[in-house]
């Protein structure tokens, strides 16, 4: 399985391609190769920061790349801030605007007496025709290291509860999206990772 | 539901494990990468690993000992002890951390948080702090002294005071070791805890005291503390971070399992 993972400069990508190398992923890493990511056949756009730092993909031309691929059924798994961009945008950095294919934008955690970031592992509640989420239990968990989150909606593939019920990962055809880090999530991050990998276009 | 993270502690010199956790039954009980791959097995949410070697020749064996650490261990690993700068930090993010953990080098340089979350974010940046508790302040506990070189050596700084800088400069976790209670298994310092956990937004570890099972569901309790640090579970009567949080869960204590 050929993996075309894009670094965007939004920190550290050593542990997701360790993860996709371990379920014998054989990755490939570019940060601004557009034809490359066109003629991919599977995307994987990681990224932990700040939602700014996609102002890059527009600047290299990914995106319109990454559109291309993905409406000709590319499986594409954005991780964290690679699935908020997935939306219309954050309000993180109001001025930089996501790949719009959700059309819900993300936001920051109310502020309460609860901390933000939320920091650690919770529990994912997957819907029953996920494909990403194939075999994962309700109750199982996954680790999470953020501050904004998408909204749940008629997408949302799994639902998690910090302060209020968000969007843990989304799901339209071949388009997938995990707010928590499944590269860091033990075993069910790695079931995870797989069912993305064996996902047919 | 958020779960309390129970995270296990190696403390490594010359890449061995010198102290911590102790197996009767594993081949090589000084092995990081052994030891911490069976913590991950038995359900610590977390790893870290502490350099104490603290020389400029100890660096390439650390990031050796990093690399074969990391190799197979899919949940967060932090590294820390020695880290001086952004370049640093960099070379042990390339070896496969999660995060880097910065003490002594933070005080010295408190930019050197700016700088490292700038380019990895602040989930990756944990600023360790060892505090103890100034009876001669007029609040003896938000006021505790904070300490640099392993305890060696005053910051002239104070705990809550010191822990919001870090979290303004965009440290992603504290580290809270009290130094009253570490070593001495009577529990963890839970004012001292709930104290930096109430002044910051970011999540506390506490660490230093631990000594039964009691302790970690007090610390989660009465000390607001998001995680603690097992440095020597072993020692409490459990024999796995499982069977810890198996307990913590019969207390009433979030946590994640099955795991």
């Amino acid at each position: 399985m050929r993996v075309t993972v894009i670094d965007y400069k939004a920190g550290n990508l050593t542990s997701v391609l360790k993860a996709l190398r371990h379920l014998g992923a054989d990755v490939e890493v570019t940060e601004s190769d557009c034809a490359l990511v066109e003629n991919a056949e599977r995307i994987v756009l990681p990224g932990v920061g700040h939602f700014a730092a996609t102002a890059r993909l527009d600047q290299t031309g990914l995106t319109q790349s990454i559109r291309a691929a993905i409406s000709r059924g590319v499986p594409f798994l954005g991780i964290c801030v690679g699935m908020q961009w997935l939306y219309a945008g954050s309000s993180e950095a109001p001025q930089q605007p996501g790949l719009g294919h959700f059309k819900e934008s993300c936001a920051r955690f109310p502020e309460g007496h609860e901390k933000v970031p939320h920091v650690g592992w919770n529990s994912l509640e997957a819907g029953a025709k996920s494909r990403l989420l194939a075999g994962v239990s309700p109750g199982e968990f996954v680790y999470f290291t953020h501050s904004y989150k998408a909204p749940v909606s008629a997408d949302t593939a799994a639902t998690t509860h910090y302060i209020e019920p968000f969007a843990s990962a989304v799901e339209r055809d071949n388009v997938f999206g995990v707010q928590f880090h499944p590269e860091k999530s033990g075993e069910t991050g790695l079931k995870i990772l797989r069912n993305f990998l064996e996902a047919r276009p | 539901m958020i779960t309390k993270r129970i995270i296990a502690c190696l403390d490594v010199h010359a890449g061995r494990v010198v102290k911590g956790v102790q197996f009767v039954d594993i081949v090589d009980a000084g092995d990081p990468a052994a030891l911490a791959a069976r913590h991950a097995r038995e359900g610590a949410d977390e790893i870290v690993l502490l350099d104490i070697t603290a020389t400029h020749e100890g660096r390439q064996t650390l990031l050796d000992t990093v690399r074969r650490t990391a190799r197979e261990l899919f949940v967060p690993f932090c590294v820390g002890g020695g880290i001086r700068s952004a370049v640093d930090a960099a070379q042990v993010f390339e070896a496969g951390a999660d995060k880097v953990s910065i003490n002594s080098a933070a005080l010295a340089d408190p930019m050197l948080i700016d700088a490292i979350g700038r380019s990895f974010g602040a989930q990756a940046v944990v600023v360790a702090i060892d505090a103890r508790r100034d009876p001669e302040a007029t609040d003896p506990v938000r006021d505790a002294q904070v300490f640099v070189q392993g305890g060696r050596k005053l910051a002239g700084r104070r705990v809550v005071e010191w822990a919001r800088e870090a979290e303004s400069r965009g440290a992603g976790e504290i580290l809270l070791t009290s130094m009253d209670s570490d070593g001495m298994r009577t529990g963890f310092d839970c004012e001292l805890t709930a104290a930096v956990s109430e002044a910051v937004s970011i999540p506390v570890i506490a660490s230093g005291g631990a000594g039964t099972v009691d302790h970690f569901v007090d610390v989660f309790g009465r000390g607001k503390a998001d995680a603690a640090l097992a440095a020597s579970i072993f020692h409490f009567g459990v024999s796995s971070a499982r069977s810890l949080k198996q307990e913590l869960a019969r207390a009433g204590v979030s946590v994640r399992l099955p795991c």
